[in-house]
């Protein structure tokens, strides 16, 4: 267990939140954008050894890339990208890639 | 191994500082190489099948009823008949619970289980309502410890079977039972006790007690995997869950496992006499690592402070999640247990930590340990900084704290 991208940005370009620590899993994800691609990304996460290693896995993946191509990763991918995750866990990709999402809505919000 | 290997170098680890440090005794035991000794021929040599009638057959037949013997006096029991054989301690709960409510169905049709019963209890007794039995729940305190007066208001006339933990496997409280026995005696019929988690730690008397019916497991003895029994008080009436050739009475058919039952005779009879003395050894590696532990901000102790198993210490850390507790203690090799709903099947958080009264959030972030033989006094210092490095860095990753 070896997660990269901990942490918070301050003043982030976009934010995002979701889950709930009621159901053991919580996740923000905080980005930070340079015309359109990504420059830095952080995350914190309330949650399993699933929940973690996806949220590290998202905010790899999603480093360096357009805000339109990285709000393509899906859960699938998350999964795919770590080798797979049992079947139960698989919600913890979704929460992963829908943090993301919500970060990069954000950031389309404020830009607007 | 090999992902464990690679995890631990992904840490930055040294392997050889890894001395394996095993604190889930309550989930599973290594079976004492005494017992080993004392009942390997019967997988290998002394294989005949006790039900037949040749010299050898009845040999078998002998070490069955000498274990028998033994466990009837690690309980206290009347008499070794009140003891049955079964393959497993949730077989034993089964038997005890569906077999005891369904053979004395004419006399009511109501069952009672405390809220922190385990889920071979509960299963069984939810079961029963197919049968339209009504399943009433006790609630606990927050400590863990069965609300007395609701259990008695509980109770009728109709409820054949009450059913309760000796003491808890998860928070390791342990219950009334004097108590409880009265109660149910005065006001209901049967008591039923789970001793799977105290037997061994605890010394069991089933006639001091009032038990009339009492599950043990082989395995939380140091004995084998794949035996285990229930104690039938004289008189009480029970009818079987398995049908087949009637081994046991007539209460468990099936062909017996010899060597995992003459095995659990012999891990009984050495933890009556080793018991006391090993009890006091872990409680004292037990206290100090509670001691320790609590020190840890917003950290916090489950199940009773002083009414608790002398092996068991169980704590809940607030903005941090059991199965990352786990893995990450796993990291530094040592193994300790969670109540967290990513560790269950289910993804439902322990039921005996929300009966108890924590929140969902809190109840995800439990750990369990249990000692055992194997551990000693020096490994201390070791756990502990384990749990402090393992806390902090869940709390850094946090967005709660």
């Amino acid at each position: 267990m070896n997660p990269k991208n901990v942490g918070v940005i301050e003043n982030p370009d976009g934010y995002g939140k979701v889950g709930n620590p009621v159901c053991g899993d919580l996740m923000e994800i905080y980005i930070k954008v340079k015309d359109d691609i990504i420059t830095d990304i952080k995350f914190k996460t309330f949650g399993c050894g699933s929940a973690i290693a996806t949220s590290s896995m998202v905010t790899e993946l999603a480093k360096g890339q357009h805000v339109d191509d990285a709000i393509k990763i899906t859960r699938n991918d998350v999964a795919d990208e770590l080798d797979g995750l049992p079947p139960q866990k698989m919600h913890c990709s979704n929460l992963a890639a829908d943090a993301l999402h919500e970060a990069i809505k954000d950031y389309k919000k404020k830009k607007k | 191994m090999i992902s464990l290997l690679t995890r631990v170098q992904l840490c930055g680890f040294k392997e050889e500082n890894m001395e394996r440090i095993y604190l889930d005794h309550a989930s599973s035991m290594p079976v004492d190489p005494r017992v080993f000794e004392f009942a390997k021929s019967y997988l290998i040599k002394d294989y005949a099948n006790p039900s037949s009638l040749y010299s050898i057959g009845l040999e078998i037949k002998n070490a069955i009823e000498e274990s028998r013997k033994k466990i009837a006096e690690f309980i206290n029991a009347e008499n070794e008949k009140s003891i049955i054989f079964t393959g497993s301690a949730t077989e034993s709960n089964n038997l005890a619970l569906r077999g005891t409510a369904l053979r004395n169905i004419r006399d009511g049709k109501e069952v009672l289980a405390s809220a922190i019963d385990h889920i071979s209890v509960i299963n069984p007794m939810k079961e029963l309502q197919k049968n339209g039995f009504t399943f009433n729940v006790a609630p606990v305190d927050p400590y863990g410890i069965i609300n007395l007066e609701i259990l008695e208001s509980l109770l009728t006339k109709n409820t054949t079977v009450t059913s309760l933990m000796y003491a808890n496997n998860e928070i390791g409280t342990i219950e009334p039972i004097k108590e409880v026995s009265k109660i149910v005696h005065e006001k209901g019929r049967y008591l039923h006790v789970d001793a799977t988690a105290a037997a061994g730690r605890l010394p069991i008397d089933v006639q001091e007690d009032g038990i009339d019916l009492l599950t043990l497991s082989s395995n939380d003895l140091y004995g084998p995997r794949g035996a285990a029994a229930l104690y039938i008080k004289p008189g009480v009436k029970v009818q079987s869950v398995l049908l087949g050739g009637g081994q046991e009475r007539g209460l468990r058919s099936g062909s017996e496992n010899v060597f995992a039952i003459v095995g659990m005779g012999e891990a009984a009879r050495i933890a009556q006499k080793e018991m006391k003395n090993e009890s006091e050894r872990l409680k004292k590696i037990r206290d100090e690592l509670i001691k320790e532990i609590l020190k840890i901000e917003d950290t916090y102790l489950t199940g009773h402070p002083t009414k608790r198993l002398p092996h068991h210490a169980s704590f809940r850390f607030s903005y941090i999640e059991g199965e990352s507790i786990l893995l990450n203690m796993d990291m530094y090799n040592i193994q300790i247990a969670t109540g967290s709903a990513c560790s269950h099947k289910t993804l439902e958080p322990s039921h005996v930590l929300l009966a108890i009264g924590l929140k969902h959030e809190e109840a995800h972030g439990s750990m369990v340990m249990t000692l055992g033989r194997s551990n000693k006094r020096e490994q201390v210092p070791v756990i502990v900084k384990g749990v402090k490095e393992t806390v902090q860095r869940l709390r850094q990753l946090s967005p709660l704290t």
